[in-house]
């Protein structure tokens, strides 16, 4: 792993990128979440290919879906194209 | 046997979580299909823009395919260049992508396009379509449809939204003599994804312009993204089809199409258009479909 430049004088003599975004956690942004009734899903997939955030996990072809709270920026389009309406949106708690 | 549930489409991510786009922008999407289907072998060549934007500040970046940041004007000449590069170096397996937005194409990049068309150049070249310059805050582009809203087509009065009809991109391309052009929509990813495939191996210069919506742009709930890009489609107002050597197919046939005033009335951009207008807009979009029919019918004789 690379370390992040801390002066100038650590810069790369072109400018490549050396991170990936991931440590930015979007998930802050968001007012509502979706939460998945597993009871419902019938493991469609939709949800996972709809999502802008990459944030509905799938592991492998079977399972069940899962959120990425940490990036979910709760748009709500997996909930509203899932055939099932096996998610819905609710509300984050206030702090 | 118990059937297990099936991915549409690949399951391998190119894209990274924390790209800063909007909640509900199609443009991440349409990164996403577009590296599904391409694969990581390929160089993106993005100008300014959203799509260039949201992949982030460095020192980290969004994507895991390399990425050149080229100057407004000129995208599809630094794809072509890279791909002169590749070529001397003996490098075959690797796709070239020129990747700009719809401002960045059919205003300020259309000569560099129609430069690289002119010699055939070797590059897939993909316009990502949001109906405006985004990033800059929604100001009217060559794409921008007729009765919309933006920041400089303000609604004032009657005639304050845009009255130009949007630039007919692939037919300047196809005039150009372009070898592959097809439309694709962020709604339908398996057939976007099919576009891609088929479009990649093709010698010469490769059109892709996708349809991805913008959720601050066209005012539209986030989650209703997804809805009003496949209405677009439905309704006949961005149909699929493709150019294949001059010949026109639909790539997704529309048995009943719904009226325009579903996929107008769910955007804020279009919610000051009254009856009139809205009966003018579908006019227009059936004479467009029209049209459309009958170059397929012309082209396949
Ligand atoms: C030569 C030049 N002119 C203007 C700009 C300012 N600018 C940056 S992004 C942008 C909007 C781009 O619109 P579009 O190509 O449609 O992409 P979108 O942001 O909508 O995805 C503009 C005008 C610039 N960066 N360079
Ligand atoms: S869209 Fe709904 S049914 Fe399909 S996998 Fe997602 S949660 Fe399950
Ligand atoms: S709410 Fe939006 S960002 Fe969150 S998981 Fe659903 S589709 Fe993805
Ligand atoms: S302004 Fe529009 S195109 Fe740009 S990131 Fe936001 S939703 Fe996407
Ligand atoms: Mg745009």
């Amino acid at each position: 792993m690379v370390e992040a430049p801390k002066t100038y004088k650590d810069l790369p003599s072109t400018p490549i990128t050396f991170f990936t975004t991931e440590d930015n956690k979007t998930g802050t942004w968001r007012t509502i979440r979706p939460v998945i009734d597993k009871e419902k899903c019938t493991r469609c997939y939709i949800c996972w290919k709809f999502c802008p955030d990459l944030s509905i996990e799938v592991e492998k072809e079977g399972d069940y879906p899962n959120v990425d709270y940490d990036h979910c920026k709760g748009c709500g389009i997996c909930a509203n194209e899932c055939p099932s309406n096996a998610i819905t949106m609710e509300k984050e708690m206030e702090k | 046997m118990v059937n297990i549930p099936k991915f549409t489409i690949p399951k391998e991510e190119y894209v990274c979580k924390g790209h800063s786009a909007c909640p509900g922008c199609g443009t991440p999407l349409a990164l996403r299909y577009t590296l599904k289907a391409l694969g990581k072998r390929t160089v993106l060549n993005i100008p300014a823009g959203c799509g260039g934007v949201i992949l982030g500040v460095w020192p980290s970046y969004a994507l895991k395919v390399p990425v050149v940041d080229n100057a407004f004007e000129c995208t599809a000449a630094v794809a072509d260049g890279i791909r002169a590069g590749f070529d001397v170096l003996g490098v075959e397996d690797a796709y070239v992508v020129g990747w700009a937005g719809d401002g960045g194409t059919v205003d300020i990049g259309l000569q560099a396009l129609s430069a690289a068309v002119d010699r055939n150049a070797n590059i897939i070249y993909i316009m990502l379509d949001n109906e405006a310059y985004m990033n800059t805050g929604i100001q009217k582009s060559g794409c921008t449809p007729i009765g919309a809203w933006t920041t400089t087509t303000p609604v004032a009065d009657e005639k304050g939204w845009n009255t130009s009809p949007k630039k007919r991109i692939m037919e300047m391309l196809v005039a150009n003599g372009i070898v592959y052009g097809a439309t694709v929509n962020v709604a339908f990813p398996e057939d976007f994804i099919a576009r891609l495939r088929e479009a990649k191996d093709i010698k010469g210069t490769k059109f892709i312009h996708v349809l991805a919506p913008c959720t601050p742009g066209w005012r539209i709930d986030p989650k209703k993204s997804i809805e009003v890009a496949r209405l677009a489609t439905q309704t006949g107002i961005f149909p699929l089809y493709k150019v294949e050597n001059g010949r026109y197919s639909l790539t997704k046939e529309i048995k009943n199409r719904k009226p325009v005033r579903e996929y107008l009335m769910l955007q804020g951009r279009f919610r000051h258009l009254k009856e009139e207008a809205i009966n003018q807009i579908q006019k227009i979009v059936d004479e467009e479909y029209a049209r459309l029919l009958k170059k397929i019918k012309d082209t396949n004789e």
